[in-house]
């Protein structure tokens, strides 16, 4: 296992009085790719809230590079390098797809993409840089979220459900460009329902079930079986 | 002791119609220069189109000053869904700022525009940052409730300190000056110079909403705070920033409109009608939209005033009726893909 970027520990979140995380514990090794899946309500999502600063989160339940940052805002998160893709892509619907990705560079961390190089990852919004990004279709609405996160040359990319309603064609050429993140030594989260294809883009697996780590292990050793138990508690 | 009660008398509206009344007459009389020779028939048709293009003319200046008026309201609205009810009041107390940086260091009104500017832009900051920043979110009531408190407090703290006696800024010759732009068509330099900001402020405030960073930052902000975040945009800071931006823009409007005419504490609240009324009329969101609803207001009420002095205000009411009864979404909405 690489040098540990990220560290969550005993990660407990609330929405309200609702709980939705009891004592979550992951790592993420420098440049690492981890799958976190589960089923619906499992609390993949309000994970990468937390880590990304959207929710509420005691100090040190998330360490990112040897620092404390839980509960820190969402802004001072992202400058430290950490960048979400969010669920449903929340692109900015008055901006063009270009002016898009410029908010995601606007931190100026210095690293290896830049526009021209994102369009070249995604030819298809250099095509379309110009157009309001609502303009886009799905598929390259997605493409845009991610090309917006990875402006911040982030050292840490988490994705939620990037598959969530594309096409299976779409998901494949999407997750194709994965490896092309990691060549930068970008490691990447990725949250899928989707667990085939998060287990082909990942070296190591944490399924969640009902805010709890049911499973964790290499993808490579874990069985169909371990899965589908620890994926619907069966 | 002047009371909260009386300061927040002047929203009544016969005491507005009164007090603006007389303000806001487009300054026809001086501008019109000295009255072409008497004479007959095709000369008299002649006059009269004339005084009629005099008229909208003037109109038009003064709805540049309106523009900026509702230039900042409709800044402030669009990024961070706030509405000012104490925007009025701020312009008028950039004009008490104006008068005591120009009595100070005996400047020129237009000179102080250098001091008075950034001085508004920092108190916008601070406010933005200290105060309204605690009231936003999903509900539209608190920040509505805490800049009507703030409209009065202005309204009164200006009345402590400058008493209810209307006060003017002396520009010097340029008030006087005119030119001549033909035949019993003349126009004042000072309107000319006005509206000439006026446009500079809507174009510049365009070119930095669409062309710079700046502008990416509020927009994005306004579209999804919470992903504007995770950008690693501080909110707060953006906010604070447009609110500044507001007031730059507010102390530009509260030096020509204190130029123009007479002013004291209890004005604000009929600039901040007029302000409104130039954006909805204009179109929410739209910055050459709010100039276009500035210039409609301003030609209104010069018609209206023109027909009949006490009509002036009736008439720019009107005109706003119309556009909100047949356009609801005003005139040049922006289009919200």
């Amino acid at each position: 296992m690489p040098e540990v970027l990220l560290a969550v520990r005993d990660l407990v979140a609330f929405y309200g009085d609702f709980q939705a995380l009891f004592g979550v514990s992951i790592e993420v090794g420098r440049g690492e790719a981890v799958a976190v899946i589960g089923a619906n309500g499992a609390g993949k999502s309000t994970l990468l809230k937390s880590i990304a600063g959207l929710l509420h989160a005691r100090s040190d339940a998330i360490v990112f590079a040897g620092e404390p940052i839980g509960g820190m805002p969402a802004f001072a998160v992202a400058a430290r390098g950490i960048a979400l893709v969010p669920e449903g892509r929340g692109l900015f619907p008055s901006l063009t797809v270009e002016e898009n990705l410029l908010v995601g560079g606007q931190l100026g961390r210095p690293g290896a993409w830049n526009l021209r190089r994102i369009y070249e990852l995604f030819p298809a919004l250099g095509q379309r840089r110009k157009l309001p990004s609502t303009a886009l279709s799905g598929g390259q609405q997605q493409m845009a979220a991610l090309g917006r996160a990875l402006m911040a040359n982030p050292q840490l990319l988490l994705c939620d459900e990037i598959s969530l309603g594309l096409a299976p064609i779409v998901v494949r050429e999407i997750y194709a460009r994965l490896p092309a993140v990691r060549a930068e030594g970008t490691a990447i989260v990725v949250v899928e329902q989707d667990v085939v294809q998060a287990l082909a883009a990942a070296q190591h697996v944490y399924c969640l079930q009902e805010g709890r780590v049911a499973l964790s292990g290499a993808a490579k050793d874990l069985t169909r079986e371990a899965i589908a138990a620890a994926y619907f508690g069966v | 002791m002047r009371s909260v009660v009386e300061g927040a008398r002047s929203w009544e509206f016969c005491n507005l119609r009164k007090t603006i009344g007389n303000i806001d007459a487009p300054s026809t009389a001086q501008a019109r220069g000295p009255p072409p020779p008497l004479s007959w028939g095709r000369k008299y048709a002649s006059k009269r189109l004339m005084e009629w293009i005099n008229v909208i003319l003037q109109g038009v200046l003064v709805g540049g000053l309106y523009a900026m008026f509702a230039a900042g309201l409709s800044l402030i609205f669009g990024v961070m869904r706030l509405v000012n009810i104490a925007h009025g009041d701020l312009i008028v107390l950039a004009a008490y700022v104006a008068l005591v940086v120009a009595q100070t260091l005996g400047i020129g009104p237009l000179t102080a525009l250098i001091i008075v500017v950034p001085v508004m832009a920092a108190i916008g900051y601070a406010l933005q940052w200290f105060v309204l920043n605690r009231t936003l979110g999903d509900d539209l009531l608190p920040p509505l409730l805490v800049t009507f408190g703030l409209s009065v407090i202005i309204q009164n703290g200006l009345l402590t300190l400058f008493t209810a006696d209307s006060v003017k800024l002396q520009a010097g010759p340029i008030e006087v000056a005119t030119i001549r732009l033909a035949e019993g068509l003349y126009v004042g330099v000072l309107p000319l110079v006005q509206f000439a900001v006026a446009v500079a402020v809507i174009a510049g405030l365009q070119l930095v909403f669409y062309r710079t960073a700046l502008g990416r930052a509020f927009r994005a902000a306004a579209d999804e705070p919470a992903m504007a975040q995770l950008m690693g945009l501080d909110n707060r800071h953006v906010f604070a920033l447009a609110m500044a931006l507001s007031l730059a823009v507010v102390a530009i409007a509260g030096v020509f409109l204190a130029v123009r005419a007479n002013f004291d504490p209890s004005q604000g609240p009929a600039r901040l009608i007029f302000g409104f009324e130039a954006v909805i009329i204009g179109g929410l969101g739209s910055l050459w939209g709010t100039l276009a609803g500035g210039l409609i207001l301003g030609v209104a009420q010069a018609v209206g005033a023109h027909l009949n002095p006490g009509w002036q205000i009736l008439a720019g009411h009107i005109a706003f009726l119309i556009v909100l009864a047949a356009r609801p979404q005003g005139l040049f909405p922006k289009v919200r893909p």
